[in-house]
């Protein structure tokens, strides 16, 4: 691949105050306008590599990183970053929609005010544009001031996509985006996520291997902390190198 | 006895000791009601004390404490409030933050008289604000705070974490989630907090008693400086300082006092339960 990687993990190990290391020396390169799929059995430590490339682990308390996490060449840990535009820069879709307690509309201004933007224009450009990329539109265009919650949980999650996508940031990360979905509600966002790599640093720890091998451009399989194998998807889920991976993909453990 | 007929038994003694416990304040109310209820008219509520208070009416007493309530609101919410967020926003568990913490508790079970006589010695005579609204209403607000505290920290607490991690995972700072997701959530419990605390407020006779409550001031304060009168001091002046005081006027200010402090308790529990309908989580 000719292109720059958007983020680079170059030896990332990653340990909880209590001593639980949940990463293990993890390099990685994870490249623009594709889908990076981080896939392996619960508890292997996907949640936290996610949350490591736009700081959400900051909040908790006793970490300890080394090793580097680079966005665009940069580490995104050195001294004077800004945390908040560079949570603006690298989105993130939750396990569980969260609607924040306010209408539709406001939902989606939120990240784009906080960040400044007063025009109202332009606001109401982004929550089109948004909500259109996570395939709301159609839905939700006239009911834009009703309550968010009063949304299914399926347009939730995609609410929670255009959210994200308001910010207009470089990568979106999605965290098991449709855990909580039904295949239908699934299907929706899978195909809004093909969409999104054309201008997206697309990112996502899928909710099973099924889905992994669906929308995989590059597999990554974490196993207990450790990056076991990577490679472009069609390779990795037919013709696996490792025979853990190997093992797992078929359905041996996890 | 058979198994069925002791839970029976169990249960009925449950009922009869939860019945008991209104019985005390029905009665209370009861009483003061029947003793009361012929005194009240407006003019008792809005005349000048008469006859060495034996007649007329409540005013300067009514227009003090309201006065009061609101004086110890001023002082009291912004730092409450504020130490509220900073615990259950900010603060890490610290050896500091525990002692703050153990401050606050330890505040709440101060007698009031001491507050009253802490309010002599600080505003009244150290900052020489005298016997002076100002001075009651600074000591009423310090005996208010820690319920302030401790109500709108745990309101805030109630917020659900995943709205805050949402905020800042769409680059909102601390401050930001703070003030657009977190405190419009918790303001409902925070306003009862606030209205039970100046419930108490305004019902206190010890820390006014030596801070700003004058025994008789047929005239309403002209600025935070002047002393004024306030219902729970003169219902105890009128109960036990004045000879020959008609007995319905005593009950008929306890009546007020009570109307007052009960209906700010209504107040509190119409906003939590409107607040509550509307919330979305």
């Amino acid at each position: 691949m000719a292109e720059a990687p958007k983020f680079s993990l170059d030896k990332v190990s990653y340990t909880y105050e209590d001593g639980v290391r949940a990463l293990c020396d993890i390099d990685l390169s994870i490249y623009p306008n594709e889908i990076t799929v981080i896939f392996g059995p619960a508890g292997g430590g996907k949640s936290t590599l996610l949350r490591l490339l736009n700081r959400l682990n900051d909040l908790i308390p006793g970490r300890q990183l080394e090793g580097r996490v680079l966005l665009d060449g940069e580490d995104v840990y050195a001294p004077g970053v800004d945390v908040h535009a560079l949570r603006r820069r690298v989105g993130m879709v939750f396990a569980t929609p969260v609607p924040l307690p306010m209408s539709i509309r406001q939902n989606l201004t939120y990240g784009p005010e906080l960040a400044g933007i007063r025009n109202r224009a332009r606001l109401d450009e982004l929550v089109e544009s948004s909500l259109r990329a996570a395939a709301l539109w159609d839905e939700v265009q006239d009911r834009l001031n009703e309550p968010a919650v009063a949304l299914s949980g399926g347009q939730q999650q995609r609410l929670c996509l255009a959210r994200t996508l308001a910010l207009e940031p470089e990568a979106v990360l999605l965290d098991e985006p449709t855990s909580g979905l039904d295949p239908i509600s699934t299907a929706k966002v899978e195909a809004s996520l093909q969409e999104l790599k054309r201008r997206y640093t697309v990112v996502i720890v899928p909710h099973s291997v099924q889905q992994a091998a669906r929308v995989a451009d590059h597999a990554v399989f974490v196993l207990q902390g450790e990056l076991v194998e990577q490679g472009r998807g069609e390779q990795l889920f037919t013709m696996p190198r490792d025979q853990r991976t190997e093992d797992y993909v078929t359905g041996r453990f996890g | 006895m058979s198994r069925q007929l002791r839970q029976r038994l169990g249960f009925a003694l449950l009922g009869i000791t939860t019945a008991l416990v209104v019985l005390p304040i029905l009665l209370l109310v009861g009483y003061i009601v029947v003793q009361g209820a012929s005194a009240i008219s407006w003019e008792f509520i809005v005349a000048m004390p008469r006859d060495g208070m034996r007649a007329g009416g409540l005013w300067p007493a009514v227009v003090g404490t309201v006065l009061l309530t609101l004086g110890t609101a001023v002082f009291a919410v912004p730092v409450g409030v504020a130490v509220a967020i900073y615990l259950a926003e900010y603060a890490q568990d610290t050896l500091l933050t525990r002692v703050i913490r153990l401050a606050i508790v330890n505040l709440a079970g101060v007698p009031s008289v001491v507050y009253g006589l802490f309010g002599l010695g600080l505003f009244v005579i150290f900052l020489q604000f005298g016997a002076s609204i100002l001075a009651g209403s600074l000591t009423l607000a310090i005996m208010t705070l820690p319920v302030i505290i401790s109500t709108a920290e745990e309101a805030l607490r109630a917020v659900p974490q995943s709205f805050r991690i949402v905020s800042l995972s769409l680059g909102g700072t601390r401050w930001q989630t703070v003030r657009r997701v977190v405190l419009p959530q918790a303001l409902p419990g925070v306003l009862t907090g606030v209205i039970l605390g100046l419930e108490r407020a305004a019902g206190e006779t010890a820390p006014i008693l030596f801070t700003v409550a004058a025994f008789f001031l047929p005239r309403l304060p002209k600025s935070i400086f002047d002393q004024t009168m306030a219902l729970p001091y003169h219902l105890f002046v009128i109960s036990t300082q004045v000879p020959e005081m008609p007995v319905r006027i005593q009950y008929g200010t306890a009546l007020v006092l009570l109307v007052f402090v009960l209906s700010m308790n209504v107040v509190a529990a119409i906003t939590r339960s409107r607040f509550r309908a509307k919330r979305q989580w």
